[in-house]
C-alpha cells in the first residue's frame, strides 16, 4: 500500500515535469485552429508540419542554430583549456600567491550575474566587441565554477604518475599535457557538458551584446523575439513558438540523456563546496 | 592542500637539484598556468565591476562614449531611494514583487525538492533513474524555451484553464499573464475588504502600504510556478547527494536503539542534512533575487508593473531607457540585498545548530 502511494506520487510528478514538453511537441504539429480548439490535447487533431517548415525554411532559425553552435563550441573549448590549466596550477603547483588567487576565484563565484550586466556591456563597448562573435564568446571563456571543479579533481588524483614523468625529464607542461590531462577525462567531460548546457542556454549575454545585430543572434535570443511579453497572447503563432522552443531544447536534451550521470556529478560536486 | 606541500623536497632529492630552483620553476609555471584564467577574470569580472561602480555615480546614456558621461554624485542612488517620483516608485514595486517571489519560490522549491529526494532515495525503488531524470530534466533546458511553453500553458484557452475548468465548478477563463490582482488582495476581497482600510493609507517609497501588502499578482504567481517547476530538480539532486552521504551505520545504530521511523527522520536525517539545506536555501535566495529571463519573455514587467523585478529594472533602465548610471546603481543595490539575505540566513541557521 505504502509502495503504491509512493509510485503514484512519483508518477504524478513525472507527468507534472514532463507533460509540458509532450504538449509542446504535439502543439508544434497542430494547425492554429486546432490549437485554439484543443489546446490541452497531447496529439494533433489535424496533423500539420507547417510550423516546422516555417522554422527550417522561412525563418532565421537555421542561422541562430549555427551561431549557437559556433559560440557554444568555441566557449566550451576555451573553458576546458583555461579552467583545467588554472585548476591544475591551484591544486598541484607550489607557488607563492596561490592562496589569495584561489580566494579571488571563489569571490568571483559569488558575484551574481545580474550585477555583471551593465559592467560587461561597458567593457565590451570599450573593447569594441559589441555585435561580434568575440563579444559572445570571450566573457564565457572562463568560469570560476569550472576552475573549482578541476581543482577539486586534481587534488584527489594520485600524483605518482606525473612525478614519474617529471623524473623521466618531462617539463611541467609536458607532464600536465601528456600524463595529467588524459587521466582527467571524467572531470573534463563533466566540465564540457556543464559548459555546453550553460553556454547554449545563455540569454543575458546575447541580449546585451548582439541585440542590435540580427546576424549574430543565438537560438535563445532569436527565439525570444518571436513573442515577447505577450500577456494575453491570442495572436501568437503557438505551433511555431513551440517548434522553436523544442529546437532550442532538443540538443541539450540529447546531451543530457546520453551523459546524464555527468550532469548529476556536476551538481553533486557543486553541492560539496557549501 | 597539505598533501601537496611535501612534493618539492621529494622531487629535489630525486633529481638532485637545488630546492630553490625547483621552487622557482614551480612559481613560474604556476603563474603561467593561471594567467589565461586571471586575464579573463580580470577583464570580464573584476574590471567590469569596478567600472560599473564608477558609472553608478555618473550620468551616462550608454549610447555615447563613456568619456562623455558626467559626474552626478550620488544622484542615481538618491533617485532610487530618497527622491520621491516614478523612479523610486518603480523601484519600490520591483522590490515588493521580488520579495513575494522569493518568499514563495524558495520555500516551495526547497520543500518539494526535499520531499522528492526522500521518495526517490527510498530503498528498493524501481525506476529510480527514470524518475530522477524526469524531475531534473526541466532544469537543464533553455529558460526562454520553457518560458514560452508556459506562456502557452497559461494562455486563456490553455491547459491550465482547461484542467481547472474540469476540476472546479464553472468555467475558468483567467488571463493569467495579464492579471495584476494581488493574491492577498483577492483573498481579502473574498472576505469583503476591497479597499485600503484607513490604517494602510500611508505610503512608503511612493507605494501605499495597501499596495505593499498586495501579495504577488496572478501574473507573477504564474512565473513563480514556472520557477519552482524549473529549479526543483537541481535542488532535489543536491538533497539526494546529501542523503547518500549520510553514513548507513548511523541510521542502523538508531534502528538498533529502537528509534521509530519518525525519530530517525527528525533526529538523524534532518540534522545531517543541515549543510545541504543551507546550501539549497542560499543558492535559492541568490537565484530568485535575480529573476530576469522569465520576466523578459513572459510579461516584460507588466501587467501594471506587477512583474517588474530589480533585475528586469536594470535591463529596462540601462538598455531601453538609456540610463546606464541608474541601471548600475540598481545592480549594486541588488547585490547588497543578496548579501544581506544570505547573511541573515547564515545567522539564523547557525543559531539553531
Amino acid at each position: 500500500m505504502r509502495r503504491a502511494i509512493r509510485y503514484a506520487v512519483l508518477t504524478l510528478f513525472a507527468v507534472f515535469f514532463l507533460y509540458p514538453f509532450v504538449l509542446s511537441a504535439a502543439t508544434s504539429f497542430k494547425t492554429r485552429p486546432d490549437v485554439a480548439a484543443h489546446a490541452a490535447s497531447p496529439w494533433p487533431h489535424e496533423f500539420s508540419v507547417r510550423a516546422w517548415t516555417d522554422v527550417f525554411l522561412h525563418s532565421d532559425f537555421p542561422l541562430w542554430t549555427f551561431n549557437s553552435l559556433l559560440v557554444t563550441v568555441l566557449a566550451t573549448l576555451a573553458r576546458i583549456f583555461i579552467d583545467s590549466l588554472a585548476g591544475y596550477s591551484l591544486a598541484r603547483l607550489q607557488w607563492r600567491g596561490r592562496g589569495p588567487i584561489f580566494a579571488a576565484v571563489v569571490a568571483v563565484l559569488a558575484v551574481p550575474p545580474i550585477v555583471l550586466t551593465v559592467p560587461r556591456f561597458l567593457v565590451l563597448k570599450e573593447m569594441s566587441l559589441l555585435d561580434s562573435y568575440a563579444g559572445l564568446v570571450l566573457p564565457l571563456a572562463v568560469d570560476s565554477v569550472g576552475i573549482f571543479l578541476m581543482k577539486q579533481f586534481f587534488e584527489q588524483m594520485p600524483k605518482e604518475l606525473e612525478e614519474a614523468a617529471r623524473i623521466d625529464g618531462a617539463s611541467i607542461f609536458q607532464a600536465y599535457w601528456h600524463v595529467v590531462l588524459p587521466l582527467a577525462r571524467p572531470a573534463l567531460l563533466t566540465l564540457t557538458i556543464l559548459s555546453f548546457q550553460g553556454v547554449w542556454n545563455e540569454f543575458l549575454l546575447p541580449l546585451i551584446v548582439v541585440r542590435a545585430s540580427p546576424s549574430h543572434w543565438t537560438l535563445p535570443f532569436g527565439l525570444s523575439t518571436l513573442g515577447r511579453g505577450g500577456a494575453g497572447g491570442q495572436s501568437f503563432d503557438y505551433p511555431v513558438m513551440m517548434a522553436g522552443s523544442l529546437l532550442t531544447i532538443i540538443p541539450v536534451a540529447i546531451v543530457f540523456i546520453i551523459f546524464q550521470r555527468f550532469f548529476v556529478r556536476g551538481v553533486a560536486s557543486s553541492g560539496v563546496k557549501g | 592542500m597539505t598533501t601537496v606541500v611535501d612534493a618539492p623536497p621529494a622531487q629535489a632529492k630525486s633529481r638532485g637539484r637545488g630546492k630553490s630552483r625547483i621552487a622557482g620553476r614551480q612559481t613560474l609555471a604556476g603563474w603561467l598556468f593561471v594567467s589565461p584564467a586571471l586575464v579573463a577574470l580580470l577583464a570580464f569580472f573584476v574590471a567590469p565591476i569596478l567600472l560599473a561602480l564608477w558609472v553608478s555615480f555618473r550620468n551616462w546614456s550608454g549610447l555615447t562614449p563613456i568619456s562623455d558621461s558626467t559626474s552626478n554624485g550620488a544622484h542615481n542612488y538618491q533617485d532610487l531611494l530618497a527622491r520621491s517620483g516614478v523612479v523610486r516608485g518603480d523601484f519600490a514595486k520591483s522590490l515588493r514583487n521580488n520579495l513575494y517571489y522569493v518568499l514563495g519560490v524558495v520555500p516551495a522549491q526547497t520543500i518539494l525538492a526535499f520531499l522528492l529526494a526522500l521518495v526517490v532515495n527510498a530503498k528498493l525503488l524501481k525506476g529510480r533513474t527514470f524518475f530522477r531524470t524526469a524531475f531534473y530534466f526541466p532544469s537543464v533546458t533553455s529558460s526562454i524555451a520553457v518560458a514560452f511553453i508556459f506562456v502557452f500553458l497559461f494562455s486563456p484557452a490553455g491547459v491550465v484553464n482547461t484542467v481547472l475548468s474540469a476540476l472546479l465548478p464553472g468555467k475558468v477563463d483567467t488571463v493569467w499573464l495579464d492579471d495584476s490582482d494581488g493574491l492577498i488582495h483577492i483573498v481579502l476581497g473574498w472576505l469583503g475588504l476591497h479597499h485600503a482600510p484607513g490604517a494602510l493609507s500611508g505610503e512608503f517609497l511612493d507605494l501605499s502600504w495597501w499596495d505593499w501588502l498586495s501579495g504577488p499578482s496572478v501574473a507573477l504567481s504564474s512565473i513563480m510556478v514556472l520557477a519552482t517547476w524549473t529549479t526543483t530538480g537541481t535542488f532535489m539532486l543536491m538533497f539526494l547527494a546529501g542523503l547518500q552521504s549520510i553514513p548507513v551505520e548511523l541510521d542502523e545504530a538508531a534502528m538498533i536503539d529502537g528509534a521509530t521511523n519518525r525519530q530517525r527522520f527528525f533526529r538523524v536525517t534532518l540534522p545531517m542534512m543541515k549543510p545541504t539545506l543551507f546550501l539549497v536555501l542560499t543558492l535559492g535566495v541568490i537565484g530568485t533575487w535575480q529573476v530576469f529571463d522569465q520576466v523578459y519573455a513572459m510579461t516584460a514587467g507588466g501587467p501594471q508593473k506587477t512583474t517588474l523585478t530589480p533585475a528586469y529594472l536594470v535591463y529596462r533602465e540601462g538598455f531601453e531607457n538609456t540610463a546606464m548610471g541608474r541601471a548600475a546603481a540598481i545592480a549594486f543595490i541588488v547585490f547588497v540585498i543578496i548579501l544581506i539575505f544570505t547573511g541573515i540566513q547564515r545567522l539564523v541557521l547557525r543559531k539553531e545548530r
